[in-house]
């Protein structure tokens, strides 16, 4: 059951999404940042955690959560050091994924070649 | 008033220049579409063995120019000028594969127009007397066009219907002062057209009004009318730019049919993912050399109107809101 509702609250989110960017003049960069910025707005005032709770991955996976993750980062920092948690808060927990993202992106980029 | 002008914007080219020799060369996804027969030389690789996409166009480019001069046993000595351009910054495909032509060379730029803007360059100079051959030619990639226009292709972002799909390859031409060949008998130039579109996800669109431009004042400097012409061929509006082309044509009150068709149309079939069709400075040289002057050596026509289309933007001039300028040159070539 939390594989299901993972895989149709995080599909639905993108469905959304690829529906802005087909019918709206938006561009790929726009619906990106868009998301993220919702998902750290939405994170902020603490809607986001019941959210995850409720669909797990399907929350946590489309870049909403890479929204939250910063926000949450931030919100943490914040209470362990003042202000300066501003600064070093937004990469506390997605510092993971963006690392990820660039040494499998390298690794990747390495042994394949784009085609026509 | 110049004696070899007559209209507004038509050139007639009095000693009409033959094109002597003539190559082209597609990417594998054009060598699956249904003109497949008529090209030249269908790559297996894209690359072409290069390590970038850049390179590969450029060896594309030059190998078919080799091509080209190798059919009629030319060489580079016999050509006076070299008329080539393409689609990236700073013309680099072409500007690069100068550096091995050892004669007077023109770098043009008119975008997807390029094609009959270096032909119809080439065939005045020899109408002046001004050169006995010139080599003409033009390339695009996919890749390379990709990445400066749009996306790497490495970001695997989804295509709208209305994206256009640009050509891999190259189509080079000889034009001579005498010879055997399909002859240039006139030339227009057009002007640059913008009605303020500003979707660059529909190039095609953008483009229409400038053909549909050329081609009325292109009948109307010659008196003739789309009864003269076996084949008016337009290229690269693509499907959704050739929907309004109809309709611009319709309330120019030109009734076209089977007359008109669109070199990004026809290069690609339906089933193909390529949007609505293809573009590129490839996309109407490929298929002229490749469709056109076959079907002409066959037969099947004897007098063709040749409008290859530009849209005049680049990725950074979209971003700031700037709507598309077209432009289209258009050739008349005769058997």
């Amino acid at each position: 059951m939390q594989y299901l509702i993972a895989f149709l609250v995080g599909g639905t989110i993108c469905a959304l999404a690829q529906l802005v960017l087909d019918h709206t003049k938006l561009a790929l960069p726009h619906v990106l940042v868009g998301l993220t910025v919702l998902g750290a707005i939405l994170s902020g005032f603490g809607i986001y955690e019941p959210f995850v709770k409720f669909a797990g991955a399907g929350a946590l996976i489309p870049v909403c959560g890479f929204g939250n993750a910063i926000a949450t980062g931030m919100l943490q920092e914040v209470k362990r050091l003042g202000w300066e948690g501003l600064f070093t808060g937004a990469f506390e927990i997605t510092g993971l994924g963006v690392t990820a993202a660039v040494v499998f992106g390298s690794v990747i980029a390495l042994v394949s070649k784009p085609k026509d | 008033m110049a004696e070899k002008r007559i209209g507004q914007q038509t050139i007639i080219l009095s000693n009409p220049p033959r094109i002597i020799s003539h190559h082209c060369t597609v990417g594998p996804m054009e060598g699956r579409g249904p003109l497949a027969k008529y090209f030249d030389d269908i790559l297996d690789d894209d690359l072409l063995g290069q390590t970038t996409p850049e390179k590969a166009e450029l060896a594309i480019l030059e190998q078919t120019i080799n091509k080209t001069l190798n059919k009629k046993s030319l060489f580079v000595q016999d050509i006076q000028f070299y008329i080539a351009g393409d689609l990236l910054n700073q013309i680099i495909s072409a500007n690069f594969s100068a550096r091995s032509i050892d004669t007077s060379f023109l770098g043009i730029y008119s975008a997807c127009s390029t094609f009959t803007q270096g032909v119809g360059l080439g065939a005045i100079l020899i109408d002046g007397g001004y050169a006995d051959k010139v080599l003409s030619a033009t390339s695009s990639h996919y890749q390379t066009a990709e990445r400066q226009f749009r996306y790497p292709i490495e970001l695997n972002v989804k295509r709208k219907p209305t994206n256009q799909h640009t050509v891999t390859g190259a189509g080079a031409v000889v034009l001579a002062s005498d010879g055997d060949g399909p002859k240039i008998t006139s030339v227009t130039f057009g002007k640059v057209i913008d009605l303020g579109i500003k979707d660059v996800n529909d190039m095609g669109s953008a483009m229409a009004p400038a053909a549909i431009d050329t081609l009325t004042q292109h009948l109307k400097d010659t008196g003739r009318t789309v009864g003269d012409y076996d084949l008016i061929l337009t290229g690269d509006l693509s499907r959704q730019g050739k929907k309004m082309f109809t309709i611009l044509a319709k309330d120019a009150g030109l009734s076209l049919g089977e007359k008109h068709q669109d070199a990004g149309v026809m290069i690609y079939s339906p089933q193909q993912p390529v949007g609505a069709g293809g573009s590129g400075c490839a996309c109407s040289a490929v298929v002229t050399i490749g469709y056109v002057f076959k079907e002409m050596v066959q037969g099947k026509y004897s007098r063709v109107l040749i409008i290859a289309t530009g849209a005049l933007t680049n990725a950074l001039t979209f971003q700031q809101g700037e709507s598309i300028p077209g432009i289209a040159h258009a050739i008349v070539i005769e058997v």
